[in-house]
């Protein structure tokens, strides 16, 4: 076989990477290059998306598998031992002179970097520790470096990973261990739990070591993150907003990913084949939402579900959770506490903060509401102001609006 | 008259004098050097002398005000002033959000700062060779006036680059120590090519999944005003072009393949474990479907009853019975149709010491789909039957009426061809005995016509 060049190995090699959720770049330590004699790069709170591909998706990072081997066989990844795709693998020193070649020309933040497994999980991990060792120490790369963990990998493997990166993470891939079971029959549903657990203490360590000397090497800034995968197992909503919970809970992970099955080339038998379920995403990521900065507790989420534990796919899971608990309404927002109002579907975090301090300076009419929010057609049928009361408005069933063929479109088989 | 029209120090300096000098907002005309037109004559007026004491105004302002300056909005100077003039007599005023003239205020800066976020991202530079080495140059054209209040990011991620800004308004260069101002640059002022590029267009090409496709989404994030300067945008037509066709081509090459047997043994093991609805809970076990991997003919029943739910397999009691004779009359060959049914558990009342069947809900049936399209993926029947409203309502996703559907060939996608007939159970409910013969031969007769399709 003819040699493959950079550019062709790194098409195979994102391609191969594109099914992955998991790609954000923030909360991690700041840092920059200021004054510094050698080096590049820096970090802020919030990371930057540098382009958008037509997915939609955000590109801040370079997310690139080392190399799409693998000698494991999960029956929803790409690069399955049985799968007939086009194998490449890069050196660790390509993807470090590719990771700085974009981060210079500000193409990117960093860099998200992942692995099928060759030879072994500790041989692989060694290959994913190595590229970031060298950014980190030869090229005194100080942009972002999240690397995908082998769950069965040695312990202090794992830990040099977290001295170089900022964010590491562990994929649960399915959300019921059945559906593991069945489509990732080599992973084990408990070594891949134990090893969160694992990460979460050495996390944790390096949080205690730094707060008493503050030359203490950091453990990934940026904590642990996880993707599972949306469609592929029986798992309905409720399930997965379960999972998700134990998840943040247990573990302590900052973020949790979902990833609508995407058909992939060459799939197996044992896969639904549709079309990826890109409103249930959606719903889900709102969920997520709701729990994280809402106060929702994940029953509640679940009692927004249908009989079959679904989300509704055409009203968002605030707006469903509303409508069940109609007598929770209608607010007084020159009254109703904080945590109450959260609850008022189309009002933000931010909206709720800007009528907490107003209110100490009017009573807030229909209108002062208006230009704190988006639009307040939505919000109207659910809030008391001072010159605005719904007459039993909130009673009337047409709330729901009515489901747009695009939405539709998106779940079609 | 300020110098620049991101001079924040200049406008301070200024609008605290008039303020002081209680200078009303109308009677004031801002103006940039060598902007605009001479409407009101060029000299500019000398600073009034102060009336009024020294104030203070609220950090919360002076953070707003230094956003807000940056627009290009030729308002924001007299806006500014207007809300510096209310503050002096009452500083807490800021915090009214819901003030219009704050909210104004708060929505100009908010599209700087969105203009200055885009800049950090979308800032393309290529490298260059001159005397000195190597160089890093980038043409952006901003939408405010955001350049030098945005330096400091790139001197604090590129310190150690030499590299350049040029934009219509002004270029910033930075040599390793100093950063220097120069006169605005046009597109072509800046290099025309940097071989990574190709690199990077391979890369954001491949890291799209087409089976994705939200454009509205990416044109939101990513306006068109800042495409020009970008590489990779001159693929996007291409790429959306493309995305069905690739999807499509993604779907067909994935056209299952490899081992049924073991797939449809994982699949039934996985269904052992459902929780999907309710149902599982009070149901001994998943009763799964049966039959030939490979059939060609797949037959469709409600749920289980009683004794399918104690022996784990579909249609083994009285109407599995029944139905087995009559495949027997219509000459159909039950070993070799694979059977199932829309729900895997057993739904009943108990009355007494006998559980009496109950009909699946529109939940159920909805939520128990899911394993009945992952057996037709395996098993891909060519012909379908469905026994009964509930299997109706299940692969058509339609609650209809078993008259309204009998002598119609339905579809339920994927190529199949089904139709529908009476449950069994049915038959056996019947208690007029003339018209359960009746019904009977005319089941029969459904059976053979599907079997025949
Ligand atoms: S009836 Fe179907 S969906 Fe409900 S628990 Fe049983 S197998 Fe799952």
């Amino acid at each position: 076989m003819a040699q493959l060049d950079t550019r062709q190995k790194l098409e195979i090699l994102a391609d191969a990477a594109k099914y992955d959720a998991s790609c954000a770049s923030s909360g991690t330590a700041k840092r920059d290059s200021a004054g510094k004699a050698k080096g590049i790069g820096s970090t802020e709170g919030m990371g930057i998306c540098h382009a958008y591909a037509p997915d939609g998706r955000c590109i801040s990072l370079l997310k690139i598998l080392l190399t799409n081997s693998c000698i494991f066989d999960c029956h929803y990844c790409i690069n399955r031992k049985s799968s007939n795709v086009r194998r490449a693998r890069f050196t660790a020193k390509e993807v470090v002179d590719l990771t700085l070649a974009f981060y210079r020309r500000n193409y990117i933040e960093g860099l998200f970097l992942s692995s099928g497994i060759i030879r072994s999980s500790d041989y692989t991990m060694e290959q994913l520790v190595e590229v970031a060792r060298s950014l980190r120490e030869d090229h005194q790369f100080r942009g972002y470096i999240h690397l995908k963990t082998i769950p069965d990998a040695d312990p202090r493997l794992i830990e040099a990973a977290g001295r170089h990166a900022d964010r590491l993470s562990i994929n649960v891939e399915l959300p019921t261990d059945p559906g593991l079971a069945r489509l990732a029959p080599e992973k084990s549903a408990s070594g891949i739990r134990a090893a969160m657990g694992g990460m979460k203490a050495a996390i944790e360590d390096g949080h205690d070591a730094k707060k008493r000397y503050r030359s203490a090497p950091a453990f990934a800034p940026a904590g642990q993150s996880t993707q599972m995968i949306v469609g592929a197992d029986a798992a309905n909503d409720s399930d997965i907003v379960r999972t998700a919970a134990t998840l943040y809970d247990r573990y302590a992970l900052r973020r949790v990913y979902y990833s609508a099955f995407s058909p992939i080339p060459d799939a197996s038998a044992v896969l639904p084949l549709s079309r990826p379920p890109l409103m249930r995403e959606h719903r889900l990521y709102q969920s997520d939402w709701l729990m994280r900065f809402y106060g929702y507790k994940p029953a509640e989420v679940a009692a927004a579900t249908d009989d079959a534990g679904m989300l509704p796919l055409d009203i968002d899971p605030k707006l469903a959770w509303a409508l069940k608990y109609r007598d929770a309404f209608p607010l007084d927002v020159n009254r109703a506490p904080r945590e109450a109002l959260l609850r008022v579907p189309g009002l933000g975090v931010k909206a709720v903060d800007a009528i907490l301090v107003s209110r100490k300076w009017r009573r807030l009419s229909l209108a002062d509401v208006g230009r704190l929010t988006v639009s307040i057609a939505k919000i109207r049928p659910f809030i008391v102001a001072s010159d605005w009361r719904p007459t039993a408005l909130i009673d009337r069933l047409d709330l729901k609006p009515r489901i747009k063929r695009e939405q539709l479109e998106l779940f079609a088989a | 008259m300020l110098p620049r029209p991101d001079d924040i120090d200049a406008w301070r300096d200024a609008a605290r004098a008039l303020a002081m000098a209680d200078v009303a907002p109308a009677d004031i005309v801002w103006r940039v050097e060598g902007e605009g037109g001479d409407l009101f004559g060029t000299a500019a007026t000398p600073r009034p002398t102060p009336t009024a004491p020294a104030f203070a105004v609220p950090r919360r302002f002076v953070d707003l005000a230094q956003s807000v300056i940056l627009h290009r909005d030729p308002e924001r100077f007299a806006l500014l002033y207007t809300m510096l003039c209310r503050l002096k007599d009452d500083p807490a005023r800021i915090d009214d959000e819901s003030d219009p003239l704050r909210r104004r205020l708060d929505l100009l800066a908010k599209e700087v700062r969105r203009d200055i976020h885009k800049m950090r991202a979308f800032v393309r530079f290529r490298e260059v060779e001159d005397a000195d080495g190597e160089r890093f140059v980038a043409f952006f054209e901003p939408e405010h006036h955001i350049v030098r209040a945005n330096a400091g990011f790139f001197l604090h991620r590129f310190a150690t680059m030499r590299w350049s800004i040029l934009t219509p308004e002004l270029s910033i260069h930075w040599d390793g120590t100093t950063l220097t101002e120069a006169p605005g640059a046009t597109r072509a002022d800046a290099p025309g090519d940097d071989p990574v590029e190709a690199l990077w267009k391979g890369y954001y090409a491949s890291i799209f999944n087409p089976a994705r496709l939200k454009v509205d989404m990416m044109v939101k994030e990513m306006p068109r005003r800042y495409w020009a300067n970008m590489p990779e945008t001159a693929l996007i037509p291409g790429l959306i072009a493309g995305a069905r066709a690739r999807e499509i081509a993604m779907v067909e090459h994935t056209a299952p393949r490899g081992d049924g047997a073991t797939a449809w043994e994982k699949l039934r093991e996985e269904a052992s474990h459902c929780t999907r609805c309710p149902l599982h809970k009070c149901a001994t076990q998943t009763v799964f479907g049966e039959g030939p991997i490979d059939a060609d003919l797949m037959f469709v029943g409600e749920q289980p009853g009683d004794q399918e739910d104690l022996a784990g397999k579909p249609f083994v009691g009285p109407a599995g019975q029944l139905f087995d004779r009559a495949m027997a009359d219509a000459g159909v060959d039950r070993a070799r149709a694979y059977v199932t049914n829309a729900v895997k558990h057993f739904k009943y009342e108990q009355r007494g010491k006998r559980r009496i069947h109950s009909k699946p809900n529109a939940g159920e049936v909805k939520a128990c789909r899911w394993w009945i399209d992952q057996e037709r993926r395996i098993v891909r029947p060519k012909r379908i039957i469905l026994l009964g409203t509930t299997a109706v309502h299940s692969l058509t996703g339609k609650a209809q009426s078993l008259v309204s559907v009998r002598d119609r060939v339905l579809d339920v996608g994927d190529g199949a061809t089904a139709r529908a007939t009476v449950h069994p159970s049915y038959l056996l409910r019947l208690p007029d005995r003339e018209q359960a013969e009746v019904e009977y031969a005319r089941f029969v007769e459904d059976l053979a016509a599907a079997a025949r399709l």
